[in-house]
């Protein structure tokens, strides 16, 4: 409803926390959204925060926080490394408001933002372990060797408990230029042009990685779902 | 096409990423081709598992420390200026 209101009135500060229902930081209420859904007054939100509302750039801290820490632990697996690339991005995000362009979501920016800072770590972390700036194209460890029905439904097989364990497990065991390019597109719901921007790779590289990655991660889940494994 | 064609493009194909006359062929395959078929559903259901499940816990402690520095960034940014 705010969002009508707002669309006829020049954007003041302090307005939007007067109308934004959770004008502050709460903990109660997270917004927790689909991956590839920006609500449609995240541009009254940035544009009211660009103003010098404090209220609003809360808000958006509000409605991001979660899905940008599962990010940036999904990137470091370092808790510590995760949390201080979170805080960054967002500090990052409020002093460089003024660069932000409102042609682009809001959303993305912050992510790219994130996951530059989360990458800096992992980088600093294991400077041998990462090559994200190269392609890495080998033909040989992706084809799948044998294919076997996984029978009824994994999701109904296996609590839900379990299954997140099983899913945890596995997708530790990526390499990180792999997950990092498969939590991006799959799990934050990024395009591939957005992905690509982010991590620095080119997009026929992005696409490359994905490919590898869900075929990797299929073939190891396999070990959990085939039939028989899991009455 | 044969499947080392499918497995090259699958992701691809996921995504709705190829062309008509591209996607054709590898359901013409797919019509043939129990391995396929069944790589096909497996790698969109890993997606869409991945998708649906929040693998990571948000801590209330990491929820607090965050609000309390951007506060004070805002604060300090506003004395700033």
């Amino acid at each position: 409803m705010y969002c009508a209101t707002l669309a006829m009135h020049s954007i003041q500060p302090g307005l939007l926390a007067n109308l934004v229902q959770t004008p502050t930081l709460s903990s109660s209420n997270p917004h927790r959204l689909p991956s590839t859904v920006a609500r449609e007054d995240e541009h009254l939100l940035v544009a009211a925060a660009k103003g010098g509302d404090a209220a609003a750039f809360e808000e958006l801290v509000n409605r991001y926080e979660r899905k940008i820490f599962r990010l940036t632990m999904n990137i470091t697996r370092n808790r510590e490394d995760a949390e201080d690339a979170m805080q960054d991005a967002f500090m990052k995000a409020y002093s460089h408001l003024d660069k932000f362009h409102e042609d682009s979501r809001f959303y993305t920016w912050l992510v790219r933002i994130a996951a530059n800072e989360a990458l800096m770590r992992l980088r600093k972390r294991r400077p041998n372990q990462i090559s994200l700036d190269e392609p890495i194209e080998t033909d040989d460890d992706f084809i799948p060797q044998q294919i076997e029905d996984w029978g009824p439904s994994p999701e109904q097989r296996f609590a839900q408990t379990e299954m997140r364990d099983i899913l945890r497990g596995v997708i530790e065991e990526l390499t990180p230029d792999f997950r990092i390019v498969f939590v991006l597109r799959d799990v934050e719901g990024l395009s591939t042009e957005e992905t690509a921007e982010a991590v620095g790779i080119s997009e026929a590289a992005v696409k490359s990685r994905l490919l590898r990655a869900r075929l990797k991660l299929r073939q190891k889940l396999d070990r959990h779902f085939r039939k028989g494994v899991k009455q | 096409m044969n499947c080392d064609g499918v497995v090259r493009r699958i992701s691809n194909y996921i995504d709705g990423d190829l062309e008509v006359s591209v996607v054709e062929e590898i359901e013409l395959h797919l019509k043939t081709c129990r391995e396929c078929t069944i790589l096909v559903q497996q790698t969109k259901l890993t997606v869409t598992l991945y998708r649906d499940s929040d693998l990571v816990d948000f801590p209330k402690e990491v929820q607090l420390r965050l609000h309390e520095t951007v506060r004070r960034e805002i604060r300090r940014q506003k004395r700033a200026t």
